[in-house]
C-alpha cells in the first residue's frame, strides 16, 4: 500500500521509520558503529592514553609479525577452535538425534542437558578447575580408577591446559546448539523417514540420505555461531587458567585486553583485533560459499 | 480474523508421537540417555556435595558423594567473607537495566524493520546484521576509549550503555514479527490506528513469547557475562557476583567447600530464571536460529 502513495506520505513513513529505529540506532551506532569503524583506523596507529595519535601505516602489523606472543595466541586461539568447534557441534548433534523422539520425560532430559549452559560461568570454570586438580581431583581419580597410571596434569600441564579448557566449553555449550538442531530436525517430514523405511532404508542410510541433508541450513548456521564463538573465548580462558601455565592458553582476545586496556596500547591493540575480525570474516565467507555450492 | 490474532505456532514443539523402533531400541535409547545426562550433571552434584562439606572432605578418595556431616554453616559463614549481597545486587540491577533497555529499544526498533517501508532500511538492518558477526574484542578498546572520555569507566552506566543497545535483540524481534501476517497491521491502519498504536496494541501483545524470549536470553547473559565487568569495573562496590567470586578464589584458594558454597550462591538466581521461564529462552534461541 505504502508503495503507490503519493511523496507526501512516503516522506511520511520514512519519518515513522526512522522513528521508531532512532532510540536503538542512536546507543548502536556511538557505541558499536563507531568504534568498529575506529578500530580499523586505529590499527594504522601509534597512540596510548597520554600522546597524540599519529598516523603510522603498516607499523603495527609489522611489529605483531615480528612478534611471539602474537604468534603464540594466534595459534592457541585456533586450537581452541579446532577442538571445540567439531566436538560441540557432534555432541549437540547426539543429543538432539537421541531427543528427538516420542520419549517419556523429555523435557527433563532436555533441561538437564541445557543446565551447563545457563550457569555462571565463573562457577563453571571454578568447579571444573577443581574437578581436573591433578592428585585427588575426581577426573584423575576416575581415569586412575579405570587404569590410566599418571593421568594428566590438566590445567597445571602447559600441553593439558587447552584441553581442559576445550572440554569444559564443549560441556557448557552443547546445550544451546542441541536446541538449534533440535528445531532443525522437527522441520523434516516424518513422511520422508516412513518412505525410506518401505524402501528398505536403514537406520543409517536413514540419517546419512534424509537428517544430515535435510540439516544442512542448521549445521551452517551452527558452524557460524561456533566459529565466531571461539575465536572470541575469553571468559573461560580468564577464569581457569589466565592463560597460563606460560602462554600454553593465552588467546587473542586476552591479547588485545592486555595490550590495549591494560598497557594502553591503543594502536598494537586494535592491530590484533583487526586479525581476528579478518580470521572470522574469512570463516564465515568460505562457509558461506560451501553452502551456496551445495544448495546448487 | 479470529484465526489470525493467535499467537503464531512456537518454533519448538513436542516431538511426533508416532511410536519408532523396537521395545529394545526405546530401552536402550532411554538407558543411553540417562546416562549421558548422569554424565553431565556430576560436576553440578559435585558442586553441591562439596558445598556442605568440611574443607578437608573436598578432596578424599574415593569421592564422597553424601558429605559425612551436612555442614549448613558454610552458608551462613560465607555472607562474612565477602559481601556478597552488593555483589548479588549489582548484578541484579546490571542485568534488569539492560534488559529493560534491550527490550523496549529492540522490538521498538524491530517494529520500524518489519513493518514500515522506507528508503536505505534494508542496508540499515544489514548494519545491524554485520556487527553481530564482528567479535566483541574487534572493537572493545575504541569503546572503552569512548567510555574513558566520558569518565564512565568504573561506573554501572558504561556496562549499561555498552549492553542496552545490541544489535541481536532488534534481529531477534524482526525475525519474531516477520511472522505476524501483514494483513493485521493493513487492517488496524485503515480503523484508524497510528504505527505507535499498532505497535503497542497489535503487535506487542502478539509477541509476548518473542518478548519473553529476549528478556531472558538478555539476562541470563548479563547476570552471566565476565568480561564486561572485568574490563570496566575496579572498585570493589561495583563489582557484580562473577567477578566477586573469582576474586575470592584468588584470595582464598584452598578454601574448596566455601568456594563451592560460593559458586552455588552464584547459581541459584539465575537457575531459578531460567526454570521459571524455560520454555520462552528455549525458543528464542530457536528462533535466532530460522532464517
Amino acid at each position: 500500500m505504502t508503495r503507490t502513495a503519493a511523496p507526501k506520505t512516503r516522506r511520511r513513513t520514512t519519518l515513522i521509520g526512522w522513528s521508531f529505529i532512532l532510540p536503538n540506532f542512536l546507543g548502536f551506532a556511538a557505541l558499536t558503529l563507531v568504534p568498529v569503524v575506529a578500530a580499523l583506523a586505529l590499527s594504522f596507529m601509534e597512540w596510548d592514553s597520554y600522546s597524540t595519535p599519529e598516523w603510522v601505516g603498516l607499523a603495527n602489523f609489522t611489529r605483531m609479525w615480528n612478534n611471539s606472543t602474537f604468534w603464540v595466541a594466534l595459534w592457541n586461539t585456533c586450537y581452541y577452535a579446532i577442538g571445540h568447534i567439531p566436538l560441540t557441534l557432534v555432541a549437540a548433534l547426539g543429543f538432539a538425534m537421541l531427543l528427538n523422539r516420542p520419549l517419556r520425560g523429555v523435557g527433563l532430559f532436555r533441561t538437564a542437558l541445557f543446565f551447563p549452559y545457563v550457569t555462571s560461568l565463573v562457577a563453571v570454570a571454578v568447579v571444573w578447575n577443581m574437578l581436573f586438580s591433578p592428585d585427588l581431583g575426581p577426573v584423575n581419580q576416575f581415569l586412575r580408577g579405570i587404569g590410566v597410571d599418571n593421568p594428566p596434569g590438566w590445567t597445571t600441564s602447559s600441553d593439558w591446559a587447552m584441553p581442559a579448557v576445550i572440554l569444559t566449553s564443549v560441556w557448557r555449550d552443547m546445550g544451546y546448539y542441541m536446541v538449534l538442531y533440535l528445531a532443525g530436525l522437527q522441520t523434516i517430514p516424518q513422511e520422508l523417514y516412513e518412505a525410506a523405511k518401505v524402501d528398505g532404508a536403514g537406520r543409517w542410510a536413514r540419517f546419512r540420505h534424509i537428517t544430515l541433508p535435510s540439516l544442512r541450513p542448521t549445521t551452517f548456521f551452527v558452524v557460524i555461531m561456533l566459529t565466531i564463538s571461539s575465536f572470541k573465548v575469553f571468559d573461560l580462558v580468564q577464569v581457569m587458567t589466565e592463560g597460563g601455565p606460560g602462554r600454553s592458553t593465552l588467546v587473542l582476545s586476552q591479547l588485545i585486553f592486555r595490550e590495549g586496556i591494560t598497557q594502553g596500547r591503543f594502536g598494537y591493540s586494535s592491530a590484533i583485533s583487526m586479525v581476528l575480525f579478518v580470521i572470522v570474516l574469512l570463516v564465515t565467507l568460505i562457509q558461506f560459499r560451501l553452502q551456496q555450492r551445495s544448495e546448487r | 480474523m479470529t484465526t489470525l490474532l493467535e499467537t503464531p505456532p512456537a518454533v519448538v514443539t513436542t516431538p511426533p508421537a508416532k511410536p519408532r523402533g523396537g521395545t529394545a531400541g526405546k530401552i536402550l535409547g532411554y538407558a543411553l540417555l540417562i546416562a549421558l545426562s548422569l554424565l553431565v550433571m556430576i560436576p553440578f552434584a559435585w558442586m553441591v556435595s562439596s558445598s556442605l562439606k568440611q574443607n578437608n572432605e573436598v578432596f578424599t578418595v574415593p569421592i564422597q558423594w553424601i558429605p559425612a556431616e551436612f555442614r549448613v554453616e558454610n552458608f551462613a559463614e560465607i555472607w562474612d567473607r565477602i559481601p556478597l549481597w552488593t555483589y548479588l545486587g549489582n548484578s541484579m540491577l546490571l542485568s534488569v537495566s539492560v534488559t529493560v533497555m534491550q527490550v523496549l529499544t529492540g522490538s521498538f526498533a524491530a517494529y520500524g524493520f518489519a513493518k514500515v517501508r522506507f528508503p536505505g532500511r534494508d542496508a540499515l538492518f544489514l548494519a545491524y546484521i554485520a556487527t553481530i558477526a564482528v567479535p566483541w574484542q574487534a572493537y572493545m578498546v575504541p569503546q572503552y576509549i569512548i567510555m574513558q572520555k566520558l569518565g564512565l569507566v568504573d561506573t554501572h552506566l558504561s556496562l549499561i550503555l555498552l549492553q542496552a543497545f545490541g544489535a541481536f535483540g532488534v534481529f531477534l524481534m524482526r525475525q519474531y514479527y516477520l511472522t505476524i501476517p501483514d494483513e493485521l497491521s493493513e487492517a488496524a491502519r485503515l480503523d484508524g490506528l497510528s504505527e505507535y498504536g499498532i505497535w503497542a496494541r497489535v503487535i506487542l501483545p502478539l509477541s509476548k513469547p518473542a518478548l519473553a524470549s529476549l528478556a531472558l536470553l538478555t539476562f541470563v547473559n548479563t547476570w552471566n557475562d565476565y568480561m564486561g565487568p572485568f574490563i570496566y569495573l575496579t572498585s570493589n562496590d561495583l563489582w557484580t557476583v562473577q567477578i566477586g567470586l573469582r576474586a575470592f578464589v584468588g584470595l582464598y584458594d584452598a578454601e574448596y567447600a566455601m568456594i563451592m558454597t560460593g559458586s552455588v550462591i552464584s547459581v541459584v538466581p539465575i537457575l531459578t530464571v531460567f526454570l521459571l521461564g524455560q520454555r520462552y529462552f528455549v525458543q528464542g534461541i530457536a528462533t535466532s536460529g530460522l532464517k
